[in-house]
C-alpha cells in the first residue's frame, strides 16, 4: 500500500535530514547547532479532562553540541538520525537492538564508543519521534512481538489473510506495527474487547473458549501492553465500536496499565492521540473483589514499601481524581494488601472465565 | 586434678624432646596406652559401674609398663635451650616456607650491616648478593627452580672485633640492642643467628663471617655453627684473611629457599628499604645474576636517636618489680626520678603520697601489695610526655627523595607528623605519597593500541589500586598487611575528598603508591615474626592525619591538573563528536556533500567555546608545587620541588634533567639546590 519508490524521499526521511539542516546551517552562522526535544516526564504534561487523554506539554529542551554535557548525547541523536534515513531509503523495519548495533563503533583514534549499551540509544529513538512528530512505526522500528489476540475478527497481515478465531489456542501474535497501512481489519463481529494483563489468565479464558461464549477478542500485552496491542485495540474500539475491558492484577502497577490503556502513559504522552481508549473499562479485580467474591485474606500479598509509594503517586495523578477510583485505591491501601489475578485459582481452575466475568460482565460492574 | 598434672608434665618434656628423639617416642606411645584406661575410668562410672569394675583389674597388671614414677619423669625433666625452642618453631621467626625464609635471611643481614654502620656514624654501604648454590657439583637449576641459595651481605660498617663474632652470629639472644630503649632496626638479637641456625638446619653449612675493624687490623674469617643445646657457638674455622674492604662485614649463608620475584620478595624488600633510606648506597646481584644499583641520594645521616629511660606509663607490673629489685637507688623517690623518664622528684614525691608509701623507702622492700599501689599511683599520677629525641624519623625531604629515586610518578609528598604517645612509648608517623605514572609512561599510554571496547567492558586503568608500603623503624614490613593499623588506616581514609576512586571498603584506585612509617623505641608487633603493627588508637589516629594531610595536597594536585586537563578534554571530545556529527550528517544528505567545510565551521566554533590557545598555556606551564610543602611534582617539562640531586660520580638516574651535578654533594649544597628551583616556579 505505501511502498514508496525508491528515489523519492518519504515525508519521514525528509524529517530525518532536517536533522542535518540543523547543524549544517548552525555551522554556517557560527552558532552551537541545537535541536529542541520536548521534555518527555510528569513535569510536562497536561490530562485534557474533556478528551480524556494525556497530552504532552510544550516544554522543550535544547540539546546542543558545545555542551559538555550533551555533546555525545547530540552526537548520538544524529548517529541515530542517519541510520533511521537508512531504514527508510531500503525500506526496512528494525529493531531498537539492531539500531544500536548498527550506530555503534569506536570513534577514530581514541578507545570511546559512540554507544556503550543500548540504553543510551532507545530514548534518543523516542525523542526523535517526538522532534520529528514521525510515530515509532513510521520510522519503521518495531519492538518485540509481545501481544496475543484471539476472537471472532478477521486481519490482513502482508496479504496473508488471519482468522483470529481458527488460531487454535495460541491466538495470533500481535506486531508491534498495526497501523493500518501494514495490518488490515477486514471484519470483526465481537461484541467487545477483553485486555488481560497476564499471558496465563489470557491463556485460561482462551482454553476455555470465553471469548467464543461471550463474543469477544481476547488480548494480551504481557504485563505492560506494548503499543502494537494498545494500538489494535484502540483500533477495534475507534473502528469497530467494540467497548473495551482491562483484566489487571489488583495493585497499583495494574492500575497504571489500566490508566495506560485509557489515557496514555507519561513518557510516551505524544502517542496518546492515537494509542489511548478514554472509554476502557477497569473490569478488575478491584480492591472490593476480594470481599464480593470471598477471596480468602491469605491469597492475598502484602504491599511492600513500593507498592504503598507508587499508590500514593496514583492517587495523586490528576486522572485517577473520580471518586470511586480514590475509593478503590484507598480501600488497597487501608487493607494493605494485593491480589494477583491467580489468586482467583484459590476457588476454582475455572473460577475467572466461568464465576467471576460473566457475573462482572452482567452486573456491569466496573470502573471508569 | 591428678591428671592435669601429668598432662602438663607431658608437654613440657615434649617441647625438649628434639635431641632425644627415642624417649619422645616412648613418652608418646606411654601416654597413648595411658590415656585410653583413665578416659575409660572417667567415663564409665557414671554410665556402668560393673563394665568398670571388670575393668580396672584389666588395667592393673598394664600399670608397670604404661605408667611412669615420678622419678623417672624427673630424670627426663631438663631445662630447654632456646635455640633449641627456635629450631621447632622457627615459623616465629619468619623461617615457615623457603620463600619467606628466603627473604628473613636477606632482612636480618642487611638491618643488621645498617644498625652497625649508622650507629658507627657511617653511610652505610651494602652489597646483597643472593645466588643459586649447589649441593654436589651439579649444574645449577634456573633462579625459578632452585632450592638451595647463599646469601652474602658485605657492610663498610664498624666491623666486629674478633671475640664478638662467634655469640653474634651463633647464639640467640645475645646482642646489644635488647637492653636499651632506643630505635633501632633490630631488637632483641635474635635474627642473624635465627638465620644462621635456619642455614645449619636446612642445608648444615656454618654461616661465614668476614669481619675487619679498620684498615689496620686484620680481617678474620670465621665460620661458626650453634649448638643448639647449648645455645653456644661452634667455632669450625678461623682465621686471618686478606680481604679488599678495609673496613666492615660480610655474611654468607646457604639455605634452603625459593626466588620468586613480585609481592613480598628479596626484590621488592630492597626496593622498600632504598625507598626508606636514602642515606644508604645498595647494591643488589641478583639470583639472576643482575645488577641492581640503588644509589644514595642523601649525603648525610639520620640524626642518632638517644637512648631512654622508660616512661612510668609504658611499664607493666611486673618490669616494675623487675626494676624495684635491680635499682641502684636507695630510696623509693630516688629510684623513680632515676630510673624512668619525665618524673621529676617532685612527681616521685606525688606519686609515693599517692601510693601512701614512704619516699624514703627501700626500694627492694617494695613489694606484694605496695608494689601494687605503686603502680596504680603511677598511672594515675599526671606524668610529661616522653621525650621524642630517642626516635629518629626519616623525615620529609629523604621519604620524598626515596620515593622520588624508585616509583615513577607525577606528584610526591610526604608528611613526618610530631612525636606521640602510646602506652608510655613516644613514637613519630611518617606518611609519603607518590602519585601517577612518571611522564615518561603518560606519554606511552595512549599509544597503546585502540582496542575496541565491548559493551560492559571497561578501560583497564581503573582498576588498578593504590600500594600501601609499610615500615616499622625503616624496616619494611611485606606479610600480613591486613592486619596492619597502617593499611587499615589507609582504608579508614576517605580518598574520595581528595579527587582519588576509593569503592567502599577498599584501597584508593589509581596509580598511587602509600608510605607509612612507624618510628618508636618500641614498635608493637601483632606477632613475634614482626609483621603487622598493632591497632593502638593513638597510633591509628597518626596515620590517619599524616595520611590525610599528603591526601589534602594530592586533591590539590590532582584537581588543578584536571583543571587544565578538562579543558583541553573538552575540546578533545569535541573534535571527536565533530568528527561523528559530520560523517552523519554526510550521509543524511547524500550524493557531493562539503564535509570539510562543515568540519572546519563546527571546530572553529569548538576552539571559540572552550579557551581556545589558553587551555594550552595551562597545560604546557602553570605546574608548580602549588605551595605544597614538601612535594615533588614531575612534569615532562622538568622537576619542581625539593627533588633530589643525583650526586656527581653517578650517572643521573632518572633524576631531574636541569641543574648541572655537582660533583660532591654536601647537605648545604643540596639545600641549596633546592631552593631556587623553588622559587623559580612561584
Amino acid at each position: 500500500m505505501a511502498k514508496p519508490t525508491a528515489k523519492k524521499p518519504t515525508p519521514v526521511e525528509k524529517k530525518l535530514v532536517s536533522v542535518a539542516d540543523t547543524v549544517i546551517s548552525a555551522a554556517g552562522r557560527s552558532r552551537d547547532p541545537a535541536l529542541s526535544i520536548p521534555v518527555r516526564s510528569l513535569a510536562n504534561i497536561n490530562f485534557n479532562e474533556k478528551r480524556g487523554i494525556i497530552e504532552m506539554g510544550r516544554r522543550k529542551q535544547e540539546r546542543t553540541l558545545f555542551n559538555v554535557g550533551m555533546a555525545k548525547k547530540f552526537m548520538q541523536t544524529v548517529l541515530v538520525a542517519d541510520a533511521l534515513a537508512e531504514l527508510q531509503r531500503a525500506n526496512l523495519t528494525t529493531s531498537l537492538r539492531e539500531i544500536y548495533y548498527r550506530t555503534k563503533h569506536t570513534m577514530k583514534d581514541s578507545h570511546e564508543n559512540t554507544f556503550d549499551a543500548q540504553n543510551e540509544s532507545d530514548p534518543l529513538i523516542e525523542d526523535l519521534e517526538v522532534t520529528l512528530t514521525a510515530l515509532r512505526e513510521e520510522l519503521h522500528v518495531r519492538a518485540e512481538n509481545a501481544g496475543s489476540i484471539v476472537g471472532p475478527v478477521v486481519l490482513t497481515d502482508d496479504g496473508d489473510r488471519v482468522d483470529c478465531a481458527r488460531l487454535g489456542k495460541g491466538g495470533y501474535s500481535v506486531p508491534s506495527i498495526v497501523e493500518p497501512e501494514f495490518i488490515q481489519i477486514r471484519r470483526c463481529t465481537a461484541d467487545f474487547v477483553l485486555l488481560v494483563e497476564k499471558g496465563t489468565q489470557w491463556n485460561r479464558l482462551s482454553e476455555d473458549k470465553f471469548w467464543r461464549r461471550y463474543n469477544c477478542v481476547l488480548l494480551t500485552g504481557n504485563g505492560q501492553p506494548p503499543r502494537g496491542v494498545r494500538r489494535l485495540a484502540r483500533r477495534l474500539h475507534e473502528e469497530h465500536g467494540l467497548p473495551v475491558y482491562v483484566l489487571v492484577d489488583n495493585d497499583p502497577w495494574g492500575y497504571y496499565i489500566y490508566s495506560v490503556v485509557k489515557q496514555g502513559s507519561i513518557n510516551l504522552a505524544f502517542e496518546s492521540e492515537r494509542m489511548a481508549i478514554p472509554k476502557a473499562k477497569f473490569i478488575g479485580l478491584s480492591s472490593a473483589d476480594p470481599d464480593t467474591y470471598g477471596l480468602p485474606r491469605n491469597v492475598g500479598i502484602k504491599l511492600n514499601d513500593k507498592d504503598v509509594s507508587r499508590a500514593k503517586e496514583l492517587i495523586n495523578y490528576r486522572w485517577f481524581q473520580k471518586k470511586p477510583w480514590q475509593e478503590e485505591i484507598k480501600r488497597m491501601l487501608a487493607t494493605g494488601l494485593k491480589y494477583e489475578l491467580d489468586a482467583l485459582a484459590n476457588k476454582d481452575f475455572r473460577y475467572l472465565s466461568k464465576t467471576y466475568l460473566p457475573k462482572k460482565l452482567k452486573e456491569r460492574d466496573w470502573l471508569d | 586434678m591428678r591428671a592435669m598434672a601429668k598432662r602438663t608434665r607431658k608437654s613440657k618434656a615434649a617441647v625438649k624432646s628434639k635431641p632425644a628423639p627415642k624417649s619422645k617416642r616412648e613418652l608418646r606411645s606411654k601416654a597413648k596406652s595411658k590415656a585410653k584406661p583413665e578416659a575409660a575410668t572417667a567415663k564409665t562410672p557414671a554410665t556402668d559401674p560393673k563394665a568398670a569394675e571388670a575393668k580396672t583389674p584389666d588395667a592393673k597388671p598394664a600399670k608397670p609398663t604404661t605408667t611412669i614414677s615420678a622419678v623417672e619423669m624427673g630424670a627426663r625433666q631438663r631445662e630447654i635451650s632456646v635455640s633449641e625452642f627456635f629450631t621447632k618453631n622457627r615459623h616465629l621467626l619468619g623461617f615457615d616456607n623457603p620463600r619467606k625464609a628466603l627473604l628473613t635471611c636477606v632482612k636480618e643481614a642487611v638491618d643488621n650491616a645498617l644498625d652497625a654502620a649508622e650507629e658507627a656514624g657511617i653511610l652505610p654501604d651494602v652489597l646483597v648478593n643472593v645466588e643459586v648454590a649447589v649441593a654436589d657439583g651439579a649444574p645449577p637449576p634456573p633462579p625459578s627452580q632452585a632450592t638451595r641459595f647463599r646469601v652474602t651481605v658485605i657492610d663498610n660498617g664498624p666491623g666486629i672485633v674478633r671475640q664478638q663474632i662467634p655469640p653474634i652470629f651463633a647464639k640467640l639472644l645475645y646482642g646489644s640492642k635488647f637492653h636499651r630503649l632506643r630505635m633501632s632496626r633490630g631488637q632483641q638479637g635474635i635474627g642473624i643467628s635465627a638465620a644462621g641456625m635456619y642455614a645449619q638446619l636446612t642445608t648444615g653449612k656454618p654461616v661465614q663471617i668476614i669481619s675487619r675493624t679498620g684498615a689496620r687490623a686484620a680481617a678474620h674469617y670465621f665460620e661458626v655453627q650453634i649448638d643448639t643445646k647449648k645455645n653456644e657457638p661452634r667455632i669450625v674455622e678461623n682465621k686471618k684473611i686478606d680481604w679488599e674492604h678495609q673496613r666492615g662485614t660480610q655474611v654468607a649463608l646457604e639455605i634452603d629457599g625459593r626466588y620468586q620475584k613480585g609481592r613480598a620478595s628479596v626484590d621488592e624488600y630492597l626496593e622498600q628499604v632504598a625507598i626508606a633510606n636514602p642515606h644508604v648506597q645498595l647494591v643488589y646481584r641478583t639470583p639472576e645474576a643482575e645488577t641492581r644499583e640503588y644509589p644514595r641520594t642523601i649525603q648525610e645521616l639520620p640524626p642518632q636517636p638517644k637512648e631512654i629511660k622508660p616512661h612510668p606509663y609504658g611499664i607493666e607490673f611486673g618490669i616494675l618489680l623487675r626494676m624495684l629489685h635491680d635499682t641502684r637507688s636507695r630510696t623509693l623517690a630516688g629510684f623513680l626520678a632515676a630510673d624512668f623518664s619525665r618524673v621529676s622528684s617532685a612527681v616521685a614525691q606525688q606519686i609515693c603520697g599517692t601510693a601512701k608509701l614512704s619516699p624514703n623507702a627501700k626500694p627492694r622492700n617494695v613489694h606484694g601489695v605496695d608494689a601494687e599501689a605503686l603502680y596504680k599511683a603511677i598511672q594515675s599520677t599526671k606524668i610529661m610526655a616522653p621525650p621524642s629525641n630517642c626516635i629518629s624519623p626519616i623525615g620529609e625531604k629523604a621519604i620524598l627523595h626515596g620515593l622520588y629515586k624508585q616509583i615513577k610518578g607525577d606528584f610526591y609528598t610526604a608528611v613526618t607528623r610530631p612525636p606521640a604517645v602510646y602506652r608510655g612509648n613516644p613514637f613519630i608517623i611518617e606518611a609519603g605519597l607518590a602519585f601517577g605514572r612518571g611522564p615518561d609512561q603518560a606519554a606511552q599510554t595512549p599509544e597503546a593500541p585502540a582496542v575496541p571496547l565491548a559493551e560492559g567492558e571497561q578501560q583497564d586503568d581503573d582498576n588498578e589500586l593504590a600500594r600501601v608500603i609499610r615500615y616499622a623503624n625503616r624496616v619494611p614490613l611485606l606479610y600480613q598487611q591486613s592486619a596492619c593499623a597502617t593499611f587499615k588506616s589507609v582504608l579508614e581514609t576517605t580518598w574520595r575528598n581528595y579527587g582519588v576512586v576509593q569503592s567502599r571498603g577498599a584501597l584508593p584506585a589509581g596509580p598511587m603508591v602509600v608510605f607509612v612509617h612507624m618510628a618508636s623505641v618500641w614498635v608493637p608487633f601483632t606477632s613475634e615474626s614482626k609483621e603487622a603493627i598493632a591497632d593502638y588508637d593513638e597510633i591509628r589516629k597518626e596515620i590517619r592525619l599524616a595520611l590525610q594531610e599528603c591526601g589534602r595536597r594530592l586533591g590539590v594536585f590532582l584537581r588543578k591538573r584536571e583543571r587544565a586537563k578538562g579543558e583541553f578534554r573538552r575540546r578533545n571530545i569535541f573534535e571527536l563528536y565533530i568528527e561523528e556529527v559530520v560523517e552523519a550528517c554526510a550521509r543524511l544528505k547524500g550524493g557531493k556533500f562539503p564535509k570539510e567545510k562543515l568540519k572546519n565551521q563546527l571546530q572553529k566554533i569548538a576552539l571559540k567555546r572552550t579557551g581556545g590557545a589558553k587551555t594550552d598555556e595551562i597545560l604546557g606551564h602553570e605546574s608548580g608545587p602549588e605551595g605544597l610543602p614538601h612535594s615533588i611534582i614531575v612534569t615532562p617539562e622538568g622537576t619542581e620541588g625539593e627533588a633530589p640531586v643525583p650526586p656527581g660520580a653517578e650517572p643521573s638516574n632518572g633524576g631531574p634533567p636541569e641543574e648541572p651535578t655537582p660533583t660532591k654533594e654536601t647537605t648545604k649544597a643540596a639545600k641549596r639546590k633546592s631552593k631556587p628551583s623553588k622559587r623559580k616556579k612561584r
